[in-house]
């Protein structure tokens, strides 16, 4: 079980007068304070960690939160914003004592302009929601996590998603105008807009992969963007990895970036042909999902530079998609990678580092070696372009032992990404999962001044805790001089 | 004046300007030294001696330079791979009147992006990393050096278009991207300020990855040799990439714009020429004792503002990123600036006052003020990072 912070007491025993507080400010529905309703909002993506909260308040308007979060503040109350509780790092995880801040019911698309190319929609719309409604335009909405189906675009703005795609288009951040949010205290805020690049501090960006610790977005303006043409995948494999490492290299140097550059490892190739039937090549040791975009002839263009750049590597296999229904095929099996490793294995951690894409080979031959020392599986897949790297640990939940082993393989993954110049997270989020790890990224001179910030925007510290920062830090800081 | 040779020197600095509690100017070559509110301080530190390219990785596409390395120096390192800097970063020095080279530091620490902004992302979208000295004298790190770089808060964002209030950056670390093979800009004459940004969201909206899109008057145009020849305003849209799909898309773009106007298009080396020009601001018929400004709004409200203006005070403009930054010049007195705040307040939309003498700088808000409850959140961020005030006092707002 994930430790965290101590329940306040007091709020424990007001339990039933804050559940009372809140239905005087939302509909009766919207408030849930049973044991049976409240069972659902237990955990999130990150299934392994699991407290029922205090309440769950359901706002439907930004008032409703402001509203919401006032009461919280005045009692003291801890509060864990959710969307659709897709994250992989805990993000949603709730506290016993916190009130869970849902914006699912908060659904609807308030603007869309295609001359200007923006949408304003509300926290609780998902990310495909805001391509299905420009699609019949032909635009669309460019980060695509795998988890797109479900994910809701105000946990997205938390987390800062990415998706296969932002080799070309930039993840979540880069792909903001303006945000609407209710502060701790209850206060409603507009930052950035319509147009780009709001003068002084970038709030949008500070607020962007924040995860819950600084405020609740409750609208987001996002760009929109016109389709291209088309687009087209093609298949590479290789027999070793470092060779395929080296062919990613080979593309970027010679000045193309395909939309999307994917990498599979055997066991991922292996577990996503058994799902999708993509043709995968079986005896592959790495393959690369390149795609491009643009007119038949431009794919034509571009597929053909690249062919010729893979043939330099005596690849086993390489196979241009022939048409739609090709090009979906293999990106069924992609997107349903972690799916597919579900079939083979009844429980997997999806771990989310970020490497140099030079030291790739290096650090998958070390995972590899890692999987032997702890006897457990791992498929690799991964954005091959940004070098986001996405280990799929398999283990046994039935087994404690097993997954106590999963934890520490994942941690000694992330470390070894920071070890080569990387990152903790790719595009997951720092969560319950890796708040420990911070340490090993950053000193506490550098924590201190994120935990600064957070205490500027969140004095008492009652937005999300427990998330972000080791937990023997997340007492509120004070300022450093008065 | 201070220039410290190496971080730990600027940490020394800094810490000792915190002890002592005495303000300090920090700069880069003072190249932007004319823009923002002028800061009155004891001390000044220049991060000109912190300069140097620490790591180039292109298959990576990124970089890593001390903040004071001019971006000359960096350009030429990307040109010399077929690379470039994404932003297409602005060089105002004759608009400022500067004669220094500009620095990283300075250009991140001014947020400034050029035409490739609305296709491509703002400088801000591109820093991957940085190394700074906050007002503690404490060094800190943010991000790193790969693409997907966010781990805990994004001190990073947060940091650039600070205007060096929050701490003194030290080192950056940079994407980068392939420079395109060849450039195109389809180019239509003699339409007005309202059909030409139809036209411009017209070629933003369409397939072909337009990656810049401005709106000249005659009067710009005029100014520009890779235009002026066409006599009249001009709407401009550009492409660059493969050469195949430059062809091919420009055609393309001309035929789906034919019903603004016919087209001409223009050729690699008239684009390179026209986008610098427009990327400097160069168009913007300013006299010598005018004041500039940068209006940000929709893209559809570009003309508005510029009417708006025309009729109040006879600005001159002209507009980039497909009508959303309209760029003025007019009367350097405080009825001009209000007009200009009103206008853009009136589109929902944010300003900056580029250029103008101390005094007009000094009085009005050069940026818009921060909303609401945000004054008070903006007051505690700033002094998370400088609790004494020492770092650029006041550059950005009075009494910030």
């Amino acid at each position: 079980m994930i430790v965290q912070h101590q329940p306040k007491p007091d709020v424990l025993a007001r339990r039933d007068a804050i559940i009372a507080g809140l239905r005087r400010l939302l509909p009766e529905d919207n408030v849930i304070g049973d044991a049976l309703r409240l069972k659902p909002y237990e955990t999130d993506g990150l299934s392994a960690y699991r407290q029922v909260p205090l309440a769950v308040a359901l706002p439907e308007t930004t008032e409703q939160v402001a509203a919401v979060m006032a009461y919280c503040h005045r009692e003291g109350v801890r509060v864990v914003p959710r969307g659709a509780g897709t994250s992989l790092s805990g993000g949603a995880l709730p506290l016993e004592d916190a009130v869970v801040l849902g914006l699912m019911k908060m659904s609807r698309i308030l603007e869309i302009d295609y001359a200007d190319r923006l949408a304003v929609v509300q926290a609780g719309v998902t990310n495909i929601g805001i391509t299905n409604a420009v699609s019949a335009h032909e635009f669309f909405y460019a980060p695509d996590p795998s988890s797109q189906l479900a994910c809701m675009i105000g946990g997205n703005v938390m987390m800062n998603s990415g998706g296969a795609h932002c080799l070309r288009y930039g993840v979540t951040a880069n792909n903001l105008l303006g945000l609407k949010l209710v502060t701790v205290e209850g206060e409603i805020l507009e930052i950035g807009g319509a147009y780009c690049d709001a003068a002084g501090y970038d709030w949008l960006g500070l607020i962007t992969g924040s995860e819950g610790q600084l405020a609740i977005v409750t609208e987001v303006t996002v760009r929109i963007l016109r389709s291209p043409e088309g687009q087209r995948a093609m298949l590479a494999a290789f027999d070793s990895i470092p060779v395929a490492g080296a062919c990613v290299d080979a593309i970027i140097s010679s000045g193309i970036i395909p939309v999307a550059l994917e990498f599979m490892d055997k066991p991922c190739i292996h577990a996503c042909e058994d799902f999708a039937h993509a043709g995968y090549p079986l005896d592959a040791e790495a393959m690369l999902i390149i795609e491009v975009e643009g007119s038949v002839v431009e794919q034509d263009d571009l597929l053909g530079r690249i062919r010729e750049i893979c043939a330099q590597f005596n690849p086993i296999s390489m196979k241009v998609s022939q048409s739609v229904e090709e090009s979906l095929a293999i990106w069924k099996g992609r997107k349903g990678a972690f799916g597919a490793v579900g079939r083979i294995s009844p429980d997997y951690l999806c771990m989310d580092g970020t490497i140099p894409t030079s030291r790739l080979p290096e650090v998958l031959g070390r995972i590899t070696e890692m999987s032997h020392e702890f006897g457990l599986g791992v498929a690799n897949v991964f954005h091959a372009g940004d070098g986001n790297l996405h280990p799929l640990i398999m283990f046994d939940a039935n087994d404690p032992e097993s997954f106590r082993k999963a934890e520490k393989f994942g941690g000694d993954i992330l470390k070894l990404c920071v070890d080569v110049g990387g990152c903790l997270t790719g595009e997951h989020g720092v969560g319950v999962e890796k708040r420990d790890l911070m340490t090993y990224q950053f000193n506490p001179i550098e924590l201190n001044q994120q935990r600064r910030v957070k205490s500027a925007f969140d004095p008492e510290w009652l937005l999300n805790p427990s998330k972000v920062f080791p937990l023997e830090d997340t007492t509120p800081p004070a300022m450093a001089a008065e | 004046m201070f220039a410290p040779n190496s971080e730990a020197e600027l940490a020394q600095a800094i810490g000792e300007a915190y002890a002592a509690a005495e303000p300090v100017w920090v700069y880069g070559q003072g190249s932007k030294a004319q823009t923002m509110r002028p800061v009155q301080a004891a001390r000044s530190l220049s991060t000109r001696n912190l300069s140097g390219i620490e790591l180039y990785s292109p298959k990576e596409l990124i970089f890593s330079a001390k903040s004071g390395t001019p971006v000359s120096e960096i350009e030429a390192m990307l040109a010399a791979n077929d690379q470039h800097m994404i932003a297409e970063t602005p060089d105002f020095s004759a608009l400022l009147g500067s004669t220094t080279p500009q620095t990283l530091g300075g250009v991140v620490a001014a947020g400034l992006s050029g035409p490739r902004r609305i296709s491509l992302g703002a400088t801000r979208d591109h820093v991957m990393g940085v190394r700074a000295v906050n007002g503690l004298g404490e060094t800190i790190r943010s991000g790193g050096r790969v693409l997907k770089n966010v781990t805990g808060l994004d001190i990073c964002k947060l940091l650039t278009g600070s205007h060096g209030t929050l701490a003194v950056m030290s080192e950056i670390t940079l994407k980068v991207l392939p420079a395109p093979e060849r450039r195109a800009t389809v180019a239509i004459a003699g339409l007005d300020p309202v059909r030409a940004v139809a036209a411009l969201a017209a070629a933003l909206g369409s397939p072909y990855a337009v990656s810049a899109a401005a709106y000249l008057p005659a009067q710009a145009a005029a100014r520009v040799p890779a235009v002026a020849w066409l006599q009249g305003s001009v709407t401009l849209a550009r492409i660059e990439d493969f050469t195949p799909s430059v062809a091919y898309r420009a055609d393309r773009l001309r035929s789906d714009l034919a019903a603004f106007g016919a087209a001409e298009i223009l050729d690699d080396a008239a684009s390179r020429a026209l986008w610098a020009a427009v990327r400097d601001a160069q168009p913007l018929a300013a006299a010598a004792d005018d004041a500039v400004w940068r209006v940000s709004v929709r893209p559809s409200a570009g003309p508005r503002v510029v009417a708006a203006l025309e009729a109040e005070f006879g600005a001159a403009s002209f507009m980039d990123w497909g009508g959303g930054l309209v760029w003025i010049a007019g009367p350097a007195t405080d009825a001009a600036h209000d007009a200009v705040m009103a206008a853009a307040l009136r589109e929902g939309g944010t300003w900056q006052l580029l250029r103008g003498p101390d005094a007009l700088r000094s009085a009005v808000a050069v940026i818009p003020p921060e909303p609401g409850a945000m004054t008070r959140i903006s007051a505690r961020v700033k002094q998370a990072f400088d609790p004494k005030s020492i770092l650029n006092p006041g550059r950005m707002r009075a009494g910030l």
